[in-house]
């Protein structure tokens, strides 16, 4: 598997055959060439919870923690996930925190005040983030205002909008069963382990078919070491995150039994195979990237950026929704400071540390997770490492600024080296 | 020898609010032939390409294609009939691959899902029509590949599409000199293969080196369309500075030509 033979692919156009060793040379070069992606933030969040791991071995290395982890990172995760398709036009959405605690809001004053049902709540919720994030695409889209200057207008009023809801800034709690499972219940042991390996065969099964097709076709293929160890890899991980989550994490488990998968895990999985699939697979996320690379290209193309541009805006909002529903299932209520202090700083860092470029153009959804992952993991290691709060926004703030770095430095390589 | 027009422009005008670009143009364009645009910066020329691949809407005249008048109010329109343009200002996108790039805009789906494996053979059978055989990946960034396959790229893309009419609005004017060989000479390809070309340079060797016809624009007036063989490099050169060379060119008095085209902010 390691010579490199020529082949005449693709109608009559030699390319090369990739290898193993061809594979690996391509991705240093890209790494070289400044496109890191994602592995800043791999290496970060290793170094990070061995460091973590290492002084507070019994505290941060509990199953416990872990499971927290999920549901502290859940409404980052998920706001971040609709801001990486923002970013992806080289927009930003600075509302999307305030966005989400409005949706909440409306959330949980339909269960509360008014006696609706979950299954009516949440639908308003949800459209609610839809009609947000329309208002603000057209007024950046067809109005032409910066998107930095509607959000940031956006970020004020829905903090008074918030506050008139409440009424001045009382608290509003959540009583309603479905809505406090969503962030507070875990999956049963058998639906984490059939949910775990269900993904994995799936994930098999669309690698291999990819490879027969292209290769019944007479196109390049991956080579199949490159194609296992993905499948591996992805299969050690869920694997053993499930073993571990499945055992036992009450704490006095006499009284009440905690073991399983948080429910918000399928929840992050779903909306990430999703946008992926949207992003990488159809003619709609083709546009986005070509939209945020180059948007009078795009035009020239006959794709209809304005559309496309208010569509990110509606993602971006209607993923603060389902974020702002989380964080009310998780802390049973809601109160003028949802989806307020930093949770939009730890969305827009969780993108941008995951590898989504602030540029416009190049990320992926799966960026948000792994940068998410990140920010929960600096939140939850240095609360227990004792640090005050002050330090802690100090450190993130830190890291923000290396992801950025990052990615301003890769740009001007790739300008460098590109051409 | 030749047959009729493929394309024919005829009374083209066009305005950016007071300053009038283009005054009553005519173009014609024959297949099989490559029919070099000329002119001074500023004179028009891409103004013109624009016009007819519908990203500008023309104030007045007709576009004939195929014998028919057609209406072109955007650039789907254009490549419905077969126009295709390449853009003095590379319409690529750096972060987008090869096939991706070709295939922008118009995409082929299987139900809702990218058809990948259609597009990369079609791409591949494209390049290699054209006797490509330079790029390393068809999944390699456009933002990797050097001038001359980031034209040659842009080119492909617009020769997908069984196109009639490639237009190219300065394809060499950023490259060296062995890749401008190759894009030229891939120009006269497409002419070769019975395809319309419009071939937009500031290079008097590159257009004597491969059209067949050269269209003259002075000031947003075309000067003359003549044969290439007809001229010589002198008369070409006093027709893109001056409008005019000998008895070629537009007629030598008429002072309002003028008068239009100087900021006519204040007349208006
Ligand atoms: N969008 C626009 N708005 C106003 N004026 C314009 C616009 N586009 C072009 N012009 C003007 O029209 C004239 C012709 O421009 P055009 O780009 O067509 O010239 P050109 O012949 O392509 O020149 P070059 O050789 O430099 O590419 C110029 O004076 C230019 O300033
Ligand atoms: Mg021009």
């Amino acid at each position: 598997m390691s010579t490199t033979a020529t082949t005449p692919s693709a109608g009559a156009v030699k390319v090369q055959k990739p290898t193993v060793a061809s594979h690996v040379n391509d991705y240093w070069g890209r790494v070289r060439g400044g496109d890191l992606g994602a592995l800043p933030a791999i290496l970060g969040l290793v170094v990070l919870c061995l460091i973590f791991g290492a002084a507070r071995q019994d505290t941060f290395l509990s199953t416990l923690n872990f499971a927290n982890l999920f549901s502290q990172g859940a409404q980052v995760i998920l706001i971040a996930m609709g801001l990486v398709f923002v970013l992806l036009l080289g927009e930003i959405d600075l509302s999307a925190g305030f966005a989400s605690g409005v949706c909440g809001a409306v959330m949980a004053i339909l269960l509360t005040n008014h006696g609706w049902d979950w299954y009516t709540a949440v639908p308003a919720a949800l459209i609610t983030g839809l009609v947000i994030g329309f208002v603000l695409g057209f007024l950046v889209a067809k109005v032409g205002i910066p998107s930095f200057v509607v959000t940031l207008a956006a970020f004020l009023a829905f903090q008074g909008i918030l506050l008139v809801l409440l009424s001045g800034g009382i608290n509003v709690s959540v009583r309603d069963p479905f809505v406090l499972k969503l962030a507070n219940s875990n999956m049963s042991v058998l639906w984490s382990w059939v949910l775990a390996i269900g993904s994995v065969v799936a994930y098999a099964a669309l690698q291999l078919n990819r490879i027969r097709s292209r290769a019944a076709r007479g196109l390049t293929t991956d080579p199949v070491g490159i194609v296992a160890l993905r499948i591996g890899g992805l299969a050690l991980v869920l694997l053993v995150a499930t073993a571990l989550l499945t055992q036992e994490r009450s704490i006095n488990p006499v009284i009440i039994s905690v073991k399983g998968v948080p429910i918000v895990v399928p929840i992050i999985a779903f909306f990430l195979v999703l946008w992926t699939f949207v992003l990488s697979r159809t003619t709609y996320g083709r546009h986005v990237y070509a939209v945020g690379g180059n948007a009078e290209a795009a035009r020239r193309a006959g794709i209809p950026v304005d559309r496309i541009r208010i569509s990110v805006f509606v993602i971006g909002s209607f993923m603060a929704a389902i974020g702002g529903i989380l964080a009310v299932s998780r802390a049973n209520s809601v109160d003028p400071n949802t989806g307020g202090s930093n949770v939009l700083l730890y969305a827009v860092g969780a993108a941008v540390i995951g590898g989504t470029s602030l540029f416009g153009g190049k990320g992926k959804v799966v960026n948000a997770v792994i940068g998410g992952a990140v920010v929960a993991v600096i939140d939850n290691g240095m609360v227990l490492m004792g640090y005050s709060s002050g330090v802690k926004y100090i450190f993130t703030g830190l890291i923000l600024l290396i992801a950025a770095s990052v990615d301003a430095l890769s740009r001007r390589r790739a300008a460098a080296t590109g051409t | 020898m030749a047959a009729s027009p493929l394309l024919e422009l005829r009374g083209i005008d066009k305005s950016f609010g007071p300053v009038q670009v283009l005054h009553d143009v005519g173009l014609s364009v024959y297949p099989g032939e490559v029919t070099a645009l000329v002119g001074d910066n500023g004179a028009g020329k891409s103004t013109l390409v624009k016009c007819v691949s519908g990203i500008y809407t023309i104030d007045a005249g007709t576009v004939t294609f195929d014998g028919k008048q057609v209406a072109i109010h955007t650039p789907r329109d254009a490549s419905t009939l077969g126009i295709e343009v390449v853009y003095q200002d590379l319409a690529l996108c750096d972060n987008l691959d090869i096939v991706q790039n070709m295939f922008l805009g118009r995409e082929k789906v299987k139900g809702i899902v990218l058809d990948e494996p259609t597009m990369e053979q079609m791409a591949g059978d494209t390049l290699a029509g054209l006797s490509v055989r330079t790029v390393k990946s068809l999944r390699q960034l456009v933002a990797s590949l050097s001038g001359g396959q980031r034209q040659t790229v842009a080119i492909a893309k617009a020769v997908l599409w069984n196109s009639r009419v490639v237009i190219l609005d300065e394809p060499t004017a950023a490259l060296g000199v062995a890749q401008t060989a190759q894009v030229l000479e891939l120009v006269r390809r497409l002419a070769d293969n019975g395809l319309g070309v419009v071939l937009i340079s500031h290079n008097m060797n590159d257009v004597f080196a491969v059209s067949d016809r050269i269209a003259a624009l002075y000031l947003g007036r075309m000067a003359a369309q003549v044969k290439t063989a007809d001229v010589t490099h002198s008369q070409v050169v006093e027709l893109i500075t001056a409008g005019r060379s000998g008895n070629l060119g537009l007629p030598p008095e008429t002072p309002n030509d003028f008068v239009d085209i100087t900021p006519a902010g204040d007349e208006r």
